[in-house]
């Protein structure tokens, strides 16, 4: 099924003419109505009209998630608040995140594109999805609820966490679809065996899973454990937040990006050259709707390719493979961000003298586990072993409270975190994915 | 009237304790008195050693954390209820003990105590004024 057959169906050509025209009138409107944008234009010598045809797009600059925090927080809206009426936020450096706008019209086409992924997942008016995306500033909960509704669905809002009580819901309302992390939902599964309730027995028979990443492997666990077929979705909130590409159940091979509303690109991470079709680089994205926080030639740090090969679905628009790993070193921990700089800047608050850390990122029963080291030098060292712990406790609840991550923390002697060419080695990620 | 005791942050790890005491006998310091105080995941060890300054740079040396602290050597008499007359004067004089360890002598009538206190000037001022013998670091190190 398709949701939208018009425009996810439409000729190569006709979709491209559409993305040029929006591309262009995206253009004029940041550039009357962002100084940043303005200015960037203005300083690499370019106006929206030199742009005549789609790839003309390489002489644009970037945006990366640097310049969106240098204008927190509204600083990046191409519109007046008044006509704002929903603001989202992802997890940012101390008290800085990055913040997004959208108007009553972007509500409505995020809406749109949820429906369509939701659809090409395999659910109908007539299912009901039980949305274990965590509803909040997060755009994973709210968007495809808004989606769901959008379609006709019933949508039950469970968010995220209460997993026994997730269990119940799922023996007595019998939702026939479930969205959520790929980890959570393992998570699930296995606590459903721990109440003595299968899977299997339930009526699931499509499950949508994302904001995080994983593997065919994980997929075919699911789907054995779930006995569902399982799709991948991808989004970030500052391109619009879940449904920018979707993987249609009925390929399940690669992520249909929709292109009538996102242009992607594939560049060279270090020289920031557009790479040609096929080929693996860092993934960027403008938006060529989008009126409350466009985005132009934004960086996403998500690494993987494009496929232009026609596919089985039907549906003409470009897929993304899988995301292979990240130009920078975020960590996404049960679906939220973590940067290494942010830990450490939560450490500098409890010592004079930044302590050399390490982050630890295992998965312990399908769910990620975070554990800072901390080498304890003179700074932080004291002679009574409580307040040591103390001070694990301190800075264990400072991440939690600045990044929403729980964490253990774990202080270890000086020199024990691994250097590689002098250079501290600050993430051990351990997750098989 | 304080001596000095050094600490040391190390993690529960196999062998670990060995390789302090290592370095330490590579030195060429001893040990005068120790205790361990642990978590699950680290410990801190407490010395008395002969010669701080010595034990201090090679401890360091060998790459770990170590500070010094301020502690209080008593002599306790030898006799039941010695150690509850000093416990009993300082709590009622509101002193509080972090921790306490048993320092080892070859001889003599006294047991030796270790004191680490949360005001060890007004311990010190209690125990002495109670005719208490506080033995000196000098003198302690070489015991």
């Amino acid at each position: 099924m398709i949701y939208d057959v018009e425009y996810e169906t439409m000729p190569r050509e006709a979709l491209e003419a559409i993305q040029l025209r929006r591309l262009k009138t995206t253009l004029e409107r940041v550039c009357a109505t962002v100084p940043f944008y303005r200015e960037r234009m203005a300083t690499a010598g370019i106006k929206p009209r030199d742009i005549q045809r789609l790839d003309d797009i390489r002489h644009i600059p970037f945006t990366t998630k640097q310049d969106l925090r240098d204008n927190y927080p509204f600083g990046m809206f191409a519109v007046p608040m008044d006509t704002v009426v929903r603001i989202h936020a992802s997890s940012g450096t101390t008290g800085q995140p990055t913040v997004v706008g959208y108007t009553a019209r972007d509500v409505n086409t995020w809406a749109t594109l949820m429906a369509r992924a939701l659809v090409a997942g395999g659910a109908t008016a007539n299912d009901i999805i039980h949305n274990a995306y965590g509803y909040g500033l997060f755009t994973g909960g709210l968007g495809v609820h808004y989606g769901a509704e959008k379609l006709g669905a019933s949508v039950i809002p469970v968010s995220g966490g209460n997993t026994r009580r997730q269990i119940l819901i799922m023996r007595d309302f019998k939702p026939t679809v479930i969205t959520a992390t790929p980890s959570y939902v393992l998570h699930l599964a296995e606590v459903a065996e721990e109440m003595g309730v299968s899977f299997k027995d339930l009526s699931f028979k499509f499950g949508i899973f994302g904001a995080e990443p994983w593997s065919e492997k994980m997929r075919q666990e699911i789907e054995r454990k779930l006995n569902i077929t399982a799709v991948d979705i991808y989004g970030l909130s500052e391109v619009i937040g879940p449904g920018v590409a979707i993987e249609c159940h009925e390929a399940k091979k690669g992520l249909h990006i929709f292109e009538d509303h996102f242009l992607p690109e594939i560049i060279d991470p270090a020289s920031g050259e557009v790479l040609p079709p096929g080929e693996t680089g860092e993934l960027v994205f403008t938006s060529l709707t989008k009126e409350a926080f466009p985005v132009i030639r934004y960086r996403t740090r998500d690494i993987t390719s494009l496929n232009p090969e026609p596919c089985v679905c039907g549906r003409t628009h470009v897929r993304m493979n899988r995301v292979s790993g990240r130009s920078d070193d975020m960590l996404i921990i049960r679906g939220v961000n973590v940067f290494p700089s942010q830990i450490e800047s939560i450490l500098m608050e409890t010592s004079e003298v930044a302590p050399h850390y390490q982050l630890v990122v295992d998965r312990e029963e399908n769910l990620d586990t975070l554990t800072v080291r901390v080498e304890v030098g003179e700074g932080l060292f004291s002679d009574e072993v409580r307040q040591l712990q103390a001070l694990e406790r301190q800075i264990s609840k400072n991440i939690k409270e600045t990044l929403g991550v729980s964490a253990k923390v774990k202080l270890v002697e000086p020199h024990t975190i691994q250097r590689s060419e002098g250079k501290a080695v600050r993430v051990i990620d351990n997750r098989k994915i | 009237m304080h001596a000095q005791q050094i600490s040391i942050f190390l993690e529960n790890k196999a062998g670990r304790l060995a390789e302090v005491t290592g370095i330490l006998a590579a030195a060429g310091v001893n040990i005068r008195a120790l205790a361990l105080a642990d978590t699950s995941d680290f410990g801190v060890l407490r010395l008395i050693v002969d010669d701080n300054q010595k034990a201090e740079n090679a401890l360091k040396q060998g790459g770990l954390t170590v500070s010094k602290t301020d502690v209080v050597a008593v002599a306790v008499d030898d006799r039941p209820g010695g150690l509850h007359h000093i416990l009993e004067l300082l709590q009622n004089a509101g002193i509080n003990v972090e921790y306490m360890y048993a320092f080892v002598q070859h001889s003599g009538a006294n047991a030796v105590m270790i004191f680490r206190f949360d005001q060890p000037d007004d311990a010190l001022k209690v125990l002495t004024a109670d005719g208490l013998k506080v033995i000196e670091g000098r003198r302690l190190y070489t015991m």
